[in-house]
């Protein structure tokens, strides 16, 4: 190490400070992104290098999703990707349901579809307002709050609980809708896209909004592709990729909807194409709503589900003849999940959250394997923040919209 | 004495001089009721808790109007707030952010996760923040409503108000 | 889709074992020459995007007819056809490596630390094969059938029993 002397004699005499400035910004910061350590290499106050570490929330879902039963790990589902809870629930079910078979009433699936999409337009409503605060508007945070409420109280006639519900199960979902919540589903679609608007007139032109965002942190899209990114990310660069129109699922087949795609590759773009999906995630609540009254009266389980509670079905011998004292008939063993593996993925807010599940045969998952959007966005921030100034760090943050629960899980 | 006779009783234990603004209390009202006034936490959200609390701190359901406002840094807080799920890794950073914070301090344990482990009893979670923090409050559920964590500060808010001798040369 | 499969059988025959048709195609390969067939799916084929690398552990599985204990699985698509492929690399328990995609899909860079740090199979010529999840001085390996999920008195980490007893120590 050098000593005081030495260094002060090193700043007058070169230009460029030879030893690299390291910081850390740690588990705690201000900013409400989670617990993200940080450990940047600066030069001035340009990074050179960034290392980000994870772990500080990691809880053992993949761990525990092998000791409970296939409707008990929907509710782990729940508390990783915490903001948008409905599209966590539905990726489980969808690769439950692959394997074990089973078709579902369509009913079932316009209620899945309307909730996926309120889960889209909560999940975005956060992240304005906190992306926004990190950049110093301060307003957008209690706007976006104001309407988040709205949709929490909806949620909760639905199912009872504001964030984490537990709504949608293998098989169905676990009740219908009350002509209350379609009326005032209703009335959020009509009184929803003029505050969009307001939103946007508070920050879209705004001078230093645009100074922030514009050119920074711009990825091509070979680059995109190549790291892994997915969802609102990689449509900002102009990669047309999104789940619901490559590999359908649910009701997205019957509804008409676009998929907003950006230029540039940088933040504002990104921002812009939130934007536009708010709207057409309202579209698609509306397309959905108009549907229903067609599927009236018709359950919302699958009839064939099969019955989770009890380990392995034992199929009772065919009654014989007694021969002698002593001997034991046995059962056969039939297994309650056909054993083999299943992948389905499904198109998250923040990207493409994929599971993959293998079963032996029991009523508990052998290996439950979740492929989260926010795991890859963090392992992108140390390429996107090359050549960056720690202020354009924290909209890098913002933009990529990260959750810690979901990536550590 | 004399004090009876002059004084009328505006408050249990506050008296005053009719007519004047002159006030006569023990020393430890006045300064319960200035802490609990004002209690500042730290924001601390770790995981889907902190969603929670920050909607209670938004509009709708304001935490302002109670004189709470979050700082932050520990160091001009008084209270923290735990708010989600403490795993073995981040447990020494939770201890130095509490050592970090001057007297009084007083700590609310919210969520399932942060008083008891919650539904993840595994190989890298703490059960309860209280193995190495000393707690005042518990708000437990998953996530508590808004309604439950302004209960809890309210409760914190009682507390402290019946504390005696927390000042000076006893503390 | 049969006729990349096809071409792929007669190209690669020493290295493909079997072609399984489940919900998805599924590829079981050798370890020696895989990482051709991945640059072969890469370059010539257009399967630029990895949506997923995990491992699996296969301890006392029922319905298992091959040796190995631990399997790789890898998941690729191809944006332009819209095709979808799962391969799986089976590694047994002593030898426990295998070759490094990160040089062709940089995604796979921190997958594969996962898998280090919950399986402990090590990938030659990656980077920086560090532990991600876990922290850097845990021993063990957590998504291993034979560790079990809560972690008693004994089994405790040791840094964790460290910090606990100084926090009664200091109080």
């Amino acid at each position: 190490m050098a000593t005081y002397l030495e260094i002060n004699k090193k700043q007058v005499n070169e230009e460029k400070w030879e030893e690299p400035f390291y910081i850390n910004m740690g588990p705690q910061h201000p900013s409400t992104h989670g617990v993200l350590r940080l450990f940047l290499e600066l030069e001035g106050e340009t990074i050179v290098n960034c290392t980000p570490i994870i772990g500080y929330l990691h809880r053992g879902v993949e761990k525990l999703g092998e000791i409970l039963n296939y409707n008990q790990t929907i509710v782990l589902s729940d508390r990783m990707d915490y903001i948008a809870s409905a599209a966590n629930n539905t990726a489980f079910a969808l690769a439950f349901e692959k394997l074990m078979d089973l078709k579902i009433p369509r009913r079932a699936k316009l209620l899945r579809t309307i909730v996926c999409e309120m889960a889209r337009i909560c999940n975005h409503l956060l992240w304005l307002a906190t992306h926004a605060l990190d950049i110093g508007a301060m307003t957008v945070f209690l706007y976006c709050f104001r309407d988040r409420e709205w949709l929490l109280n909806i949620y909760e006639k639905i199912c009872g609980a504001r964030l984490t519900h537990t709504y949608v199960r293998v098989g169905g979902v676990r009740q219908d809708f009350t002509q209350e919540i379609i009326d005032e589903l209703y009335k959020f679609t009509e009184e929803f896209p003029p505050r969009i608007y307001d939103y946007e007139t508070l920050i879209d032109v705004n001078r230093i909004w645009l100074k922030r965002t514009k050119g920074v942190a711009v990825v091509p899209a070979e680059d995109a592709i190549n790291l892994g990114l997915t969802g609102p990310v990689l449509r900002g660069s102009g990669v047309p990729y999104d789940v619901r129109k490559f590999r359908p699922y649910d009701a997205y087949v019957e509804v008409d909807f676009i998929v907003p795609t950006g230029k540039n590759g940088d933040t504002y773009d990104r921002y812009r194409v939130r934007m536009e999906e708010l709207r057409q995630a309202n579209r698609i609540i509306r397309q959905c709503l108009d549907k229903l009254p067609e599927t009236q009266g018709e359950p919302v389980v699958a009839e064939n589900a099969p019955d989770l509670l009890i380990p392995e079905k034992i199929k009772k011998p065919e009654p014989k003849p007694v021969p002698k004292k002593g001997v034991i008939f046995k059962g056969e063993e039939i297994p309650v999940v056909p054993p083999g593996e299943a992948f389905a993925s499904i198109e998250s807010p923040k990207g493409e959250l994929a599971v993959y599940v293998i079963s032996d045969g029991s009523n508990k998952p052998w290996r439950l394997r979740i492929r989260t959007p926010s795991f890859v966005h963090i392992s992108a921030i140390p390429y996107m923040s090359k050549n960056h100034l720690i202020a354009d760090l924290i909209a890098i943050i913002g933009t990529l919209d990260i959750v810690l629960g979901d990536s550590d899980r | 004495m004399g004090i009876e006779k002059e004084t009328i009783e505006i408050a249990p234990g506050v008296r005053q001089v009719p007519g004047t603004p002159v006030i006569l209390s023990p020393i430890d009202k006045i300064i319960n009721w200035a802490r609990a006034g004002s209690m500042w936490p730290v924001t601390f959200g770790l995981a889907c808790c902190a969603i929670e609390m920050m909607a209670t701190g938004a509009s709708h359901f304001d935490l302002d109007r109670y004189g709470i406002i979050f700082r932050a840094t520990p160091r001009q807080a008084d209270v923290l707030i735990v708010a989600g799920t403490v795993t073995k890794k981040m447990a020494p950073i939770v201890r130095r952010v509490y050592d970090q914070m001057p007297e009084p301090k007083y700590v609310i344990a919210m969520g399932s996760c942060a008083c008891s482990g919650g539904i993840f009893k595994t190989y890298s979670v703490v059960q309860g923040v209280d193995e190495f923090l000393p707690v005042d409050i518990y708000v437990p559920g998953c996530p508590p409503r808004p309604e439950a964590l302004l209960f809890g500060l309210l409760n914190l808010q009682q507390k402290i108000k019946s504390e005696a001798k927390k000042w000076g040369f006893w503390r | 889709m049969e006729e990349l499969l096809n071409e792929l059988k007669e190209k690669f025959s020493s290295v493909i074992i079997e072609i399984q048709k489940k919900d998805y195609p599924t590829l079981i390969c050798k370890r020696t020459g895989f990482l051709d067939l991945m640059k072969y799916l890469k370059d010539e084929k257009g399967f630029k995007y990895l949506i997923d690398l995990c491992g699996a552990d296969y301890l006392e599985y029922k319905y298992k007819n091959f040796e190995e204990r631990f399997e790789v699985v890898y998941h690729l698509y191809n944006l332009d056809n819209k095709v979808l492929l799962r391969l799986k690399v089976r590694v047994p328990e002593k030898d426990c490596w295998q070759y490094s995609v990160t040089p062709l899909w940089r995604t796979a860079n921190w997958f594969e630390r996962e898998c280090y740090d919950m399986f402990g199979i090590s990938f030659r010529g990656h980077p920086n094969l560090k532990r991600i999840l876990m922290p850097d001085d845990w021993e063990g390996h957590p998504l291993r059938k034979d560790y079990p999920v809560y972690l008693e008195e004994e089994q405790e980490w040791k840094t964790y029993k460290e910090f606990k007893e100084k926090i009664k120590e200091q109080s």
